[in-house]
């Protein structure tokens, strides 16, 4: 094979690599993508009950209820605008405590409500998420 | 006068590396005059003395933290009196300045070494590589001294430091940014070479081989700092995983795949003289995936489960320098990229073309890595916003990755320049036969595991076989170590897959509230709670559950997972319990109690999953023996030349 030939197929391959790859991306994005979901972003919207998707935001005050089996916990989302009912099966992460922000993979209920079947919590305590972060800054500037 | 010293020190290496950079200039531009040689030896050590103040300034860092200085504002915020003597070392890097310290420092020494030890470059080429490398540390000098001084003081001085976060206290963690930053900054090292190489044009086979060991070592300590890194996530976050598709695992996985390209193709560059633009490319590209990944842990721009500084400020001058440096440097390779020579030619089918579909593969796993982790950022940026995670991975990867599995079988098995379809058939006939019997035998006796993950267990012992092949009827004693590090690295992948494969297919959970003496089953096992006891340690409290384990009729152990509080800062971890057999390891991580008096266990039975890190073991030490063996093989070459 000629130089210039060898030089157009591998050419040619690795355009066909760069599109491969952004295809691959793409057609996952669409249909596999977790949404990132606000409390108030949901707030009196029709929510998507068929994938799974992250609410993020912060436990509520006092919201955090075990449930009879032991193993199941009940709590509130919010992010000031709003608040979403979480139901959660298994051992939350060390950081997870009222007042600190959560991030919920799961689905959503067709009530609103969100069934997780994973919860994070940020390594660093002051953690939250920065969509909620801006969000309470705004508020407490508000209220001074 | 520690505090100071260190400043001052580390200011004269950012004053040694703006002149390195001047020196450097002149002896490139004069390259062809006889007083070169003198400015060279000037170069040489003034790339030394750099090298060695950033790593008497990093000295000093730990100097203050191991005497808890508080009068520093940096020991006053990461650390403690009281805490134990390594995570006080630690404590030096496990923070934002510390970590850049340590990331200039490696830099610097690492410019040094090339000064010292570079002997077969040409002169001019040497003199710009110092300079690029000079280039890249001013940067960052100016960005500790600007944005992040690590020896500011605190006034007045406190008396107890904050401590660092406990779950930082760890061993594996505190050597674990180290292990990342030497391979990042290895990968600079490549990056001034590329940027040198298409400088003076002169890309060539003796060029590749003076970058090669530097791009070996980067991706030793980079395979070191994953597969460590995905052990602490598994033993110390207590969530039973392995990989999360976090943006900050990402950031360590794009350098290390575009690392594993470069290595290959620096070695089709330096044994055949091939594919000389596309190995300058991936020299840029890998660095470029460094410095992304330092702006992305260090930015706090993503929404991760562990980013850790969130200062705006810093991460735009991060993506300032990221900007200058990769925007500089590929725009210095399209203007020269034409006047690098074509290379020498081969078939398509052959070991360069098998190199070269895993160069693409590659590639492509990097793209989507990329997209995936950016597309958050993109997204937000628009308004959107979303998070990506393991979903989107695991559909757009396994596929590309299982393709790569098979190409990495094939390469070792085809000869150099040029081969035939026929002779390649022949040789795969054992390994596919392999594939092909594990796959009938899996596929019949573990009914109902996830298809990709019977496929993946199959094609992993298909390459584990073709891996072997290559030594498999020759005198053992006189292979070259390379060729057994190839060999080994190899193994180390098909171990590694198996791994993966096999804890996603066969993993067992169970999640109980149990009270004292009763027990819960998890896949073979028997596990009885005996006590919840209390325990203290140097700076912890904890309740620690006491596990009673029998696996059928077998010698009962135990185990005991604890629930530890901190007191600085206040503070909750898991520590799992975890206990390693042959055939896999039983995983129990302690939940909290309830008014009932039961408490939630959480037990995994993961068959195999410690083949996971064994294999990213081995991955490292086939890297090893390549390295040694390249560098052996080297002197020895040169010898041979000075006698001749």
């Amino acid at each position: 094979m000629k130089a210039k030939h060898q030089r157009l197929v591998l050419g040619l391959l690795a355009l066909g690599a760069v599109a491969g790859a952004a295809g691959l991306a793409l057609s996952a994005l669409q249909d596999q993508a977790a949404f990132f979901y606000a409390p108030g972003d949901v707030a009196g919207k029709p929510v998507p009950t068929d994938k799974a998707v992250r609410l993020g935001g912060m436990v509520a005050a006092n919201s955090i209820v075990r449930q009879p089996d032991g193993v199941s916990i009940a709590f509130t989302v919010t992010d000031g605008k709003a608040t979403v009912p979480v139901a959660f099966r298994g051992v939350a992460p060390d950081l997870f405590k009222e007042g600190s922000g959560v991030v919920a993979e799961g689905k959503f209920n067709p009530d609103g409500s969100f069934t997780a079947d994973n919860l994070l919590a940020k390594h660093d305590e002051r953690y939250m998420p920065p969509q909620v972060a801006g969000e309470m800054h705004k508020t407490e500037t508000l209220d001074k | 006068m520690i505090a100071e010293a260190g400043l001052a020190a580390l200011w004269l290496a950012a004053a040694f590396a703006l002149v390195q950079l001047m020196v450097a200039w002149g002896a490139a531009k004069h390259g062809a005059n006889p007083r070169v040689g003198t400015l060279m030896t000037a170069l040489r050590r003034i790339a030394l003395v750099q090298g060695l103040l950033a790593l008497l300034s990093f000295a000093l860092l730990i100097a203050l933290f191991v005497r808890s200085d508080m009068s520093v504002e940096l020991v006053a915020a990461n650390s403690h009196s009281l805490k134990p003597m390594i995570y006080k070392v630690a404590g030096a890097w496990g923070n934002h300045e510390g970590s850049m310290l340590l990331w200039v420092t490696v830099l610097a020494v690492a410019g040094g070494g090339v000064a010292m030890f570079e002997r077969r470059l040409a002169a001019g080429t040497l003199a710009a590589t110092l300079g690029a490398q000079a280039a890249i540390g001013i940067g960052f000098y100016a960005f500790l001294a600007f944005a992040s001084n690590p020896f500011a003081r605190l006034n007045p001085a406190v008396p107890d430091g904050q401590g660092l976060n406990p779950l930082l206290q760890d061993p594996g963690l505190a050597f674990h940014p180290p292990t990342l930053y030497l391979g990042y900054v290895g990968l600079s090292v490549a990056f001034s070479f590329a940027v040198g190489a298409l400088l003076m044009r002169d890309v060539g086979p003796a060029f590749a081989r003076a970058m090669r060991p530097w791009v070996l070592g980067a991706w030793i300590f980079l395979t070191i700092g994953i597969t460590a890194g995905s052990y602490w996530a598994y033993y110390e976050l207590g969530w039973g995983g392995w990989w999360f598709w976090d943006p900050v695992e990402n950031a360590s996985l794009m350098p290390w795949l575009a690392a594993t390209a470069l290595l290959h193709s620096v070695t089709v560059l330096a044994t055949r003289d091939g594919l000389r633009a596309w190995t300058l490319m991936l020299a840029l590209v890998a660095f470029a995936m460094s410095m992304l990944g330092t702006f992305l842990v260090r930015s706090g721009i993503l929404v991760s489960v562990h980013a850790f500084a969130v200062d705006p400020t810093r991460g735009t001058f991060i993506l300032a320098l990221l900007g200058i440096y990769i925007g500089g440097a590929l725009a210095l390779f399209g203007a020269r990229v034409g006047t690098v020579t074509q290379g020498s030619t081969f078939q398509l089918v052959s070991r360069e073309g098998a190199l070269v579909l895993n160069n693409l593969l590659l590639s492509v796993i990097l793209g989507v890595v990329f997209i995936g982790t950016l597309y958050p950022l993109a997204a937000q940026a628009a308004g959107v916003q979303l998070s990506i995670g393991a979903p989107f991975f695991n559909k757009a990867l396994v596929p590309v990755a299982l393709a790569l599995v098979v190409a990495t079988a094939a390469g070792p098995l085809l000869r150099w320049r040029r081969d035939n379809w026929n002779a390649l058939a022949k040789r795969a006939l054992v390994p596919t036969a392999a594939a092909g019997v594990s796959f009938a035998l899996l596929f019949a006796l573990a009914r109902g595991a996830h298809f990709a993950s019977v496929v993946a267990i199959a094609l992993s012992v298909g390459l584990a076989v073709a891996s072997v092949a290559p030594v498999a009827r020759r005198n053992l004693r006189r292979t070259p170590l390379h060729v057994w590090g190839m060999v080994i690295a190899h193994l180390g992948v098909a171990v590694s897959i198996a791994g993966m494969a096999s804890d996603s297919a066969f993993k067992v959970e169970r999640l109980a509230a149990i009270q004292v003496g009763q027990n819960t089953t998890v896949g073979p096992f028997r596990v009885t709670l005996a006590e919840i006891r209390p325990q203290i340690g140097p700076n912890w409290s904890a309740l620690e559950a006491k596990l009673q384990v029998r696996r059928g009729e077998g010698k009962a152990f135990e185990l005991y997972p604890q629930n530890r509080f901190f007191s600085t800062p206040p503070t909750n971890t898991n520590e799992a319990a975890i206990t390693t057999l042959l055939d896999g390891q039983l995983y129990t991580v302690l939940g909290q109690g309830d008014e009932q008096g039961r408490w939630q266990v959480r037990l995994w039975w993961k068959p195999f999953v410690t083949l996971i890190w064994l294999g990213g073991g081995l991955i490292a030490l086939g890297g090893l023996l390549a390295l040694v063996g390249r560098v052996r093989r080297e002197r020895r070459d040169s010898e041979a030349e000075a006698y001749a």
